[in-house]
């Protein structure tokens, strides 16, 4: 018997055989979107924009395939309600308008990044049309185009992962909620160019897959020409384990989390192959489980105390059954910390009949179902306790019915092992059940654009923008600015490297570069952890403080308070904040003639104690100053005035 | 049949010596030890560069260029690949899971023309080919079989632009024969580019119309997701199958979202916009009806001129050849009248400035057209409004030269018009009689406030 928790640290992954593979999904910044002259900036819901309610129809391949997910959404009556801000989409976005030709700036980007790669560029791009179900596209699919196949990625170790392809692509709408039925889409982002680089299977180890991640991201960040904040920077993983099958994880939200959804989808293939292996040591066959009629159940939960099935059956639904022979124990095993094998029905029960969910044996009694009610489910369905399970569900008949066939689809699919599935990325590191595999018929040529022939000039482009190898980075940033090793570690890692080397090329000269870098290193994080939204700073933002720094403007003392008034009133300018928070320097003349008031009214003991009065001077002047003027400079005019005062004597 | 289509030169050269045909899978070697492995693709661009497209198997296609030094094999041939993906190909799931009711539905005739209303995907290749089967039609669009019981024809395969008169009146005969057979509404798919002219023509050559006519088309090919191919499908056949009217109409989106499309008097109605859904507009008059394709419903905008079973059926089919549609800009030459006159031209409609102007140097040109016999009929580019050729001077002097005042009819319903006119009338007085009749509903006498569409400022 299986042991029914499941325990992470158990688990050796490289014992597993696991490989895994990474997609990285990275916004460009470019002028204008892949395919129309939309700006590349997000637009927020009160802008002024027009709005539209479309459905998608699913579509057959030339074998009469039809995505099922689709078929589904579309039986459903889903139907997508498009927000279409007037300054970021237009009607290509709309899908009023073909689209344009691929704009170039963003195939050059990806051709540089290729070549850092050691890709080998195609000699001709053609564009695709990859079918996309969830109406995050208003055409229906994504626009996706191969520039480049090979290279590799060399971690930190040494170790190099290779890679099979590098695409642009047009980035999806953004989700903004769901009311019943219609789901609300934003068209700002659709349409953005988006580079997809996808590794080969080479990734052994939870670890391995975090570092490519980082290598990866840094690389692209070394060009300078991608976009940084949330979102902008997406991973997909394909985990595998011997004996298993190669399973997509979708929507990585961030990156830390990687290892342990590698980890935990490692365990979840061995769980199901244990599960497997049981069934077969239980002599259980897929006959068995065909054989199974749905029962319909509802005079046992007459008097139930269950609130979910009594509301249902109130309702005018019906509770259902199924058993499944041989399963007794196995739908209560977690192949997930906290998700057990009937979690997995569950979720396939939900997905194909559009219920809330199903209780099976392992759990019962429970919920509110008592021990007799079980006792006689048993009886009604002929089954053995201790040997067979059974799971229920409660809805409307026809729905009830279409989740237990699933059940039972799935219960099958647990003797052969794991099936091939895209799944979802949780917060807690788990994954669940998003849809089937796609099959290969959902891509083909997006027939209203031209292939582009990649030629000698688009290269000569391109290889004048190859992004720099970290360490040749790493030297011209400590020799060209100055910054200690450290530091230049630090910002090299930095979202910010890009605005860094921007600003302290036009104010290095004025403001130390040092503490330019510190500023995203130390100032801005400090501030994050103390809970101050710095995310709302834009650029615009940080050079602004800046520059109000080189023209002196602006204490250094005053930054971090500057910075917290602005994340907290993104609306307003570096000025009216300086001017609203009270903080402008204060001019020499003005210190000069306040030490001199201090100096005269502490005279006596100045007189008395020499330089050593110099505190005292400072604590009657600062705090007049506090944040307008930098406290050095307070302190050289003091000790000047004291010296003359004393001098003078 | 064609082994490589689109490949020219050394690209071609190598396909054939390795005996490699679209479809099939190959192997390429560069000189450099580059492999590529896919699918042969034929080849699109019409320029002659030395590139082979294949599909990849992740199913991505790329160019790879090619020159004396690469070697090709053919690794499998498309007959074994076809034979493979048919034997794993799962079982064909319905769009829908009910089957149509078995009651008594109206007999609704699809006549199909060509566009890509009803066309299915060819995945490997990317083409798009006719699907007008009923069978088809109703396997692709479920929804109109619960609406009506569905015929369908394909009577030609013509893109828009290539539409002729001939073709009108092919196109009148096979629905006069639908009507004759006892079909309760006729649904035409049409490309859209021109299908508000062979609208009106169907409206001029039915003088006793029993049923509705639908045109309907598509702005979005029907091999994506977002087509609005079955929205506006289900939409034409719900009007074939239930509108009170009996008038030809072109169904249409309404606006750019799904929610309900238009149908426009056949004689009023234009392509506006040269990719939106909701490119089809009546000019000069509110379409006939709103058609609430899901909840299936529609509701009536504007009078109709006749119901359904009011008339009998009567078909006056045949339109002139030498009828010319132009569009008059400044400094236009006169020389474009004369040469019409000379070629044996009946009849000339002309779109010009404003109220119904042209040149004033163009008024001996069209005084001997009409000396000729050959009826001008005057319209506006402006679309919208009435021409009116009694304020200024030349318009007096055009109607002096007996230029035919077009009213409210665009240039376009006017052409058709003029056409049908010319190939039924038995005087030249009759046909200038005849174009200032409203026959069709091509004229709309009154012009309220609200028939003029505000721009966005």
């Amino acid at each position: 018997m299986i042991e029914p928790k499941v325990d992470p640290s158990k688990y050796d992954p490289r014992e597993l055989g696991l490989k895994a593979g990474l997609e990285i999904h990275q916004q460009l910044n470019t002028r204008a979107k892949l395919f129309c002259n939309c700006p590349t900036r997000l637009s927020s819901e009160d802008e002024p924009g027009d709005e539209f309610v479309r459905q998608l129809r699913p579509t057959r391949s030339e074998l009469g395939e039809v995505d099922i997910a689709a078929l589904f959404e579309w039986r459903k009556g889903r139907m997508y309600h498009y927000h279409a801000p007037r300054a970021t989409s237009c009607l290509v976005e709309a899908d009023e308008e073909p689209p344009h030709e691929i704009n170039q700036e963003a195939v050059v980007i990806g051709l540089a990044v290729a070549l850092a790669l050691g890709a080998t560029p195609v000699d001709e791009i053609h564009v695709m049309r990859k079918i996309v179900i969830d109406g995050s596209n208003t055409t229906g699919f994504q626009r996706t185009a191969i520039i480049a196949l090979g290279g590799s990625i060399e971690l930190e170790s040494g170790k190099k992962i290779g890679i099979a392809t590098i695409a642009v692509e047009e980035d999806a709408s953004r989700k903004l909620r769901e009311e019943g039925r219609y789901v609300h889409y934003m068209l700002d982002r659709l349409g953005i160019p988006l580079i997809e680089i996808s590794t080969e299977p080479d990734i052994e180890t939870p670890e391995e897959a975090y570092e490519a991640a980082l290598a990866i991201g840094q690389l692209l960040r070394l060009t300078g020409r991608v976009k940084r904040g949330i979102g902008t920077i997406r991973q997909d993983l394909n985990v595998s384990i011997r004996g298993g099958v190669k399973t997509e994880i979708k929507g990585v939200q961030r990156l830390e989390l990687i290892p342990k959804i590698v980890l935990y989808e490692a365990i979840r293939q061995k769980r199901l192959l244990e599960i497997r292996d049981e069934l077969k040591r239980r002599g259980v066959r897929q006959e068995d489980i065909d054989a199974q009629e749905i029962a319909d159940v509802t005079d046992v939960f007459k008097k139930t105390k269950s609130k979910i099935i009594a509301r249902a059956v109130k309702r005018g639904g019906r509770v259902l059954a199924l058993k499944l022979p041989g399963f007794h124990g196995l739908l209560g095993v977690e192949v997930q910390p906290g998700r057990r094998f009937g979690t997995e029905l569950a979720d396939y029960a939900r997905f194909w009949g559009g219920v809330g969910g199903l209780f099976h044996t392992d759990e019962l009694p429970g919920y509110g179902i008592s021990a007799e009610e079980v006792e006689e489910l048993y009886k009604l369905l002929n089954a053995k306790k201790g040997w067979d399970a059974i799971v229920i569900v409660a809805d409307e008949e026809p729905k009830a019915r279409k989740a237990l066939e699933a059940v039972k689809e799935r219960a099958k699919m647990a003797l052969e092992g794991i099936p091939k599935e895209t799944r979802a990325a949780q917060e807690d590191g788990t994954t669940k059940f998003m849809r089937p595999q796609p099959g290969s018929a959902r891509m083909y040529p997006e027939t209203d654009i031209p292939p582009l022939e990649v030629t000698k000039e688009l290269l000569n482009k391109a290889r004048k923008i190859v992004p720099e190898k970290p360490h040749e980075k790493l030297e011209k940033l400590v020799r060209k600015y100055g910054l200690s090793e450290q530091l230049a570690r630090q910002i090299i890692r930095d979202i910010h490297l890009d605005l860094f080397e921007k600003l302290a090329e036009k104010y290095g000269s004025r403001v130390a570069p040092s503490y330019i870098a510190s500023l995203f290193t130390n100032i801005l994080r400090s501030l994050a952890r103390e809970g101050v939204p710095v995310s709302n700073l834009s650029d615009t933002h940080i050079e602004e403080i800046v520059r109000a720094i080189a023209e002196g403007k602006v204490s250094k003392d005053a930054v971090p308070d500057l910075i917290k008034y602005l994340a907290e009133n993104p609306s307003r300018s570096v000025e009216e904040a300086v001017r609203e928070l009270g903080i402008e320097t204060v001019p020499v003349e003005k210190v000069e003639k306040l030490v001199e008031e201090a100096v005269k009214q502490l005279e006596a003991e100045i007189r008395a104690r020499g330089l050593a009065a110099l505190n005292k001077v400072m604590g009657r002047v600062m705090p007049k100053l506090r944040g307008k003027v930098d406290g050095k400079l307070v302190a050289s005019i003091a000790k000047r005035k004291i010296e003359e005062l004393l001098g003078g004597n | 049949m064609e082994t490589v289509p689109g490949y020219t030169g050394i690209a071609r050269a190598l396909l054939e010596r390795a005996g490699a045909r679209v479809g099939d899978r190959i192997r390429i070697v560069q000189r450099d030890g580059r492999v590529f492995e896919g699918i042969l693709m034929p080849r699109y661009a019409l320029s002659a560069k030395p590139i082979i497209v294949i599909k990849l198997d992740n199913g991505y296609n790329i160019g790879v260029r090619v020159d004396e030094h690469t070697e090709i094999t053919v690794v499998k041939t498309r007959e074994a690949i076809l034979r493979e993906a048919a034997a794993g190909a799962p079982a064909v799931v319905p769009l829908l899971e009910e089957q149509p009711p078995l009651e008594k539905r109206p007999r609704v005739m699809i006549i199909g023309t060509g566009g890509t209303i009803a066309s299915k995907i060819e995945y490997e290749t990317g083409a798009v080919k006719p699907a007008m089967s009923a069978r088809d039609l109703v396997e692709a669009v479920p929804e109109i079989g619960f609406i009506a019981e569905v015929s369908a024809e394909v009577l030609m395969n013509i893109l828009s632009e290539n539409m002729r008169p001939e073709y009108w009146e092919r196109i009148v005969d096979a629905v006069a024969k639908s009507i004759a057979e006892g079909f309760e509404g006729i649904v035409v798919a049409h490309g859209t580019d021109t299908m508000a002219y062979t609208a009106s023509a169907l409206a001029f050559a039915f003088r006793g119309l029993p049923v509705p006519i639908a045109f309907v088309g598509a702005q979005r090919s029907s091999d994506r997701p977002s087509s609005d191919a079955s929205f506006n499908l289900i939409s034409a056949v719900l009007v074939a199958a239930r509108a009170p009217f009996a008038e030809v109409t072109v169904v249409m989106h309404g606006e750019t979202g799904d929610t309900y499309a238009l149908a426009h008097r056949a004689t009023k109605v234009r392509k506006m916009h040269t990719s939106r859904r909701d490119a089809f507009q009546s000019i000069n008059a509110r379409p006939l009806a709103r058609v609430y394709p899901f909840e299936r419903r529609i509701e009536l905008v504007s009078e109709p001129l006749q119901r359904r079973g009011e008339q009998e059926l009567r078909v006056m089919n045949g339109f002139e050849r030498k009828v010319a549609l132009v569009k008059y800009y400044p400094g236009m030459d006169s020389e474009i009248i004369d040469f019409l006159v000379d070629r044996g031209y009946r009849g000339i409609v002309l779109e010009g400035t404003g109220l119904g102007h042209v040149g004033e140097w163009l008024v001996d040109s069209i005084r001997r057209a009409v000396e000729n016999e050959i009826v001008v009929v005057m319209t506006s580019q402006t679309l919208f409004g009435r021409v009116n050729m009694n304020v200024y001077a030349t318009g007096r002097k055009l109607l002096a030269a007996g230029v035919v005042p077009g009213d409210d009819m665009l240039p376009e319903t006017a052409f058709v018009k003029l056409s049908w006119v010319l190939a039924h009338s038995s005087s030249f007085e009759e046909a200038k009689r005849l174009m200032r009749e409203n026959l069709a509903g091509e004229i709309n006498p009154r012009h309220t406030v609200d028939l003029y569409p505000r721009w966005p400022h």
